[in-house]
């Protein structure tokens, strides 16, 4: 790949439109586990982000679910920069930022900003919301001085605040308000991209929606892209065409919106799902059918072997411990990891990926079969994918 | 009508420097046995102070609490603070947000379990053990002889809030106040909560008083619901009922601001405009009407300076609202977005 430093500035329909805004590969990020006492050695690590891939267009939307301690919030720290990766790439426009210096990443700090959960801790207390929602100008010097008041005015503006409250300080706002100030914060120097790490699950109910709307609003209008980091899947998928959804630092499905919502081919996807409270449904037709999960989330820092999820999965056989499941193109877009994908009830007997793998049913290598290594490689989508239930190799022939 | 637990007009106000809080004001409502009532709001609606004043937790403040709280045909709030320690975990217990803070660091999960029953019961340690270890079976812990010496921070989130209603219900209390019970927790272990919760209510007959923000909670869970603004009920009725035909333009607003798992995603969501109002100066009239969209529709300005009363809805006596609008039915949602 020829990776250029040209054009960071000037319109986005400059892009061309095949490149991705975001190119993450194989990202990892494990943390050291230090033992006790005077030599702090290295015991263990842990597995925080274990090799994802994925992609997100200039404007478009990632939405990344799953329960905590799964690394969705790392992966949004690692993708901002606040944490340098253990391995993998992140292409930024085309260019990889996993292992820039901090002198390297401060003109990358002005494409790439972050919304936080918190709106109470995010904020100084003893600065006022002009010197907050300003300061990225005067760091960057992107304004002379004298311009940085109405351009703060213009954001306040923008977010919904009144431009004359640039001198109060942030305990004389409400949440939704102070979430509004951390959103202008983030839009002061035109970001490409937006790390929204849980950003509304800290408001009130009927504070939610207008957040929400107001980041809608602000990304059709200045076409960012989107990495929309939350628990709530009803949120996620109000917001996000593409959904990703993560375990134990790995990625086990990703898709469009509709392919994960109604077409769900892994029990992981499938159980968080149906935990999910719902008012209409339960209001209407009482409780839908839940798939009761045992035990709780393995301990990151010595994972299962093969797939992460088979401790919990009522559908874990041998092959499950033997060999890891990659992360399979099924659909058009839609990838899963699981070695019994299949929509809820459609789930195979036996697995699906063994003859891709070179596998037998148990896991056991077959000798002489190849393993078909091309997919479940790549960041994106590619024309061709394996479709499960025919058990064969699809093209798309509309591309 | 023998109800188990009645609320009559209950207040709670606390005196500060800047004038006094109502933070629940004029609340009634009643719960049979074995039955749930959910309680929705935001924060600052009063839904939790309401709930600790049943369980006289607000004795020995500033607090000024009046009414009737009626457990069984008691007044839990003119009885003496000896009597009320007699009753408090032995027939109403809670169950808190967040088992983590809720359980002391430096003792053992069973010691803190145990102390509860033998507060109530007369018995050795040994057999406040053996009692513990059969709770803790119960509501599904593995392996509870070994873990019943484990300290908190050895359970995990979803372990801690089992031991936590094992603690609650150890003495087989009538009445269960759960406050926010799995708002901390993750949506895979807040369904297997919700199902124990269930499960131990069909097998206790326990009344349940669900705190919560969440809905969805209300709707799986509730036989009633409560929803209260500024520290008053503003809609109370059967969950099923109320949910699909609200009449009062607070709760309108909170189903229409969340976003569910069916809608359409082209349709923005319609969010309730304005902020929580402060509870030291209430809006005249109907706290809501500062935020209401349909105060035009009513004649004059009744919103303005008349405080609606409780009164049944147009679908039977059963369904209460505080509202003056006369047509009580949902607008087309379109016309909401438009105006």
């Amino acid at each position: 790949m020829t990776v250029t430093d040209a054009a960071p500035t000037g319109p986005s329909t400059a892009t061309d439109g095949s490149a991705p805004l975001l190119d993450v590969r194989d990202l990892k990020m494990y943390f050291p586990v230090k033992s006790s006492g005077l030599i702090r050695r290295t015991v263990g690590h842990v597995q925080a982000v274990d090799g994802i891939s994925f992609q997100i267009e200039s404007g478009g939307s990632l939405g990344l679910v799953g329960e905590s301690g799964c690394g969705k919030s790392t992966t949004g720290r690692l993708v901002t920069r606040l944490y340098k990766p253990t391995d993998g790439s992140i292409h930024f426009e085309g260019r990889d930022i996993a292992n820039l210096g901090a002198r390297q990443l401060k003109p990358l700090r002005r494409e790439i900003q972050m919304i936080f959960q918190d709106p109470y801790g995010s904020l100084n207390p003893r600065h006022t919301v002009g010197s907050i929602v300003g300061a990225p100008l005067e760091i960057h010097d992107v304004v002379p001085k004298k311009q940085v008041l109405s351009r703060v005015q213009e954001l306040l503006e923008i977010v919904g605040l009144n431009p004359e409250h640039y001198n109060r300080y942030p305990h004389e706002f409400s949440g939704g308000q102070r979430q509004r100030i951390g959103i202008a914060r983030a839009l002061t120097l035109q970001p490409k991209l937006l790390v929204a790490d849980e950003p509304v699950s800290a408001l009130d109910v009927s504070i939610q929606a207008q957040v929400i709307n107001l980041l809608q609003d602000i990304q059709r209008e200045f076409n960012i892209g989107f990495l929309f980091v939350a628990h709530d899947l009803a949120v996620v998928r109000h917001f996000c065409p593409e959904i990703a959804v993560m375990y134990l630092g790995k990625i086990v499905e990703i898709g469009e919106r509709d392919a994960i919502y109604q077409h769900a081919n892994h029990p992981y996807t499938q159980a968080l799902l149906s935990a999910a409270p719902d008012v209409k449904q339960a209001a209407i037709g009482g409780r839908r059918e839940r798939i009761q999960l045992q035990g709780d989330v393995p301990s990151p820092i010595n994972p299962p072997s093969g797939c992460r999820f088979r401790t919990r999965c009522p559908f874990a056989q041998d092959i499950c411990a033997a060999v890891e499941p990659p992360l399979m193109q099924i659909g058009r877009r839609h990838k899963v990891a699981c070695h019994f994908a299949g929509e809820i009830g459609h789930h195979p007997a036996e697995p699906v990926t063994a003859p891709l793998l070179g596998v037998d049913r148990h896991g056991d290598p077959v000798p002489g079969a190849d393993r078909n290594t091309d997919i479940g490689t790549d960041s994106g989508y590619s024309d061709t994918w394996y479709d499960f239930p025919g058990r064969r190799i699809v093209r798309d022939e509309s591309a | 009508m023998d109800n188990f637990l009645s609320v009559r007009d209950l207040r709670v106000h606390f005196p500060t420097p800047d004038g006094v809080v109502k933070a629940t004001d004029g609340l009634s409502y009643d719960l049979a046995k074995g039955k749930t009532l959910g309680i929705v709001g935001e924060s600052g609606s009063g839904k939790s102070v309401s709930s600790s004043a049943i369980l006289g937790l607000h004795r020995g403040t500033s607090a000024q609490v009046s009414g009737q709280i009626l457990l069984e045909g008691t007044d839990l709030l003119t009885i003496t603070d000896e009597e009320m320690r007699l009753r408090r975990g032995k027939e109403v217990a809670m169950i808190f947000q967040d088992p983590l803070s809720a359980m002391h660091p430096y003792y053992t999960v069973g010691n803190q379990i145990g102390e509860a029953y033998r507060v109530h019961h007369d018995v050795s340690k040994k057999a406040a053990r053996t009692r513990v270890i059969e709770m803790l079976e119960l509501v599904g812990i593995p392996q509870p002889d070994r873990r019943v010496d484990d300290y908190p921070h050895q359970f995990s989130g979803g372990m801690r809030q089992r031991a936590m209603i094992a603690m609650a219900l150890i003495n087989d209390p009538g009445l269960v106040i759960a406050d926010e019970p799995t708002t901390a927790l993750d949506v895979t272990v807040q369904a297997q909560i919700l199902d124990l919760l269930q499960q131990l209510q069909k097998e206790f007959n326990t009344g349940i008083i669900i705190i919560t923000h969440d809905l969805g909670v209300v709707a799986e869970m509730a036989d009633d619901v409560l929803v209260m603004y500024a520290g008053k009920a503003v809609e109370y009725g059967p969950t099923k009922e109320l949910l699909t035909h609200p009449e009062m333009p607070y709760t309108w607003g909170l189903l229409s601001s969340v976003p569910d798992l069916t809608a359409d995603v082209e349709e923005k969501l319609v969010p309730i405009p304005g902020t929580p109002p402060s509870l030291l100066s209430p809006p005249s009239g109907c706290a809501f009407h500062p935020r209401c969209r349909y105060k035009d529709q009513v004649a004059g300005d009744l919103c303005v300076t008349q405080q609606p009363d409780l009164t049944p809805g147009s679908r039977g006596p059963g369904h209460l609202k505080r509202c003056h609008l006369t047509d009580p039915t949902v607008p087309n949602e379109e016309e909401v977005a438009q105006s």
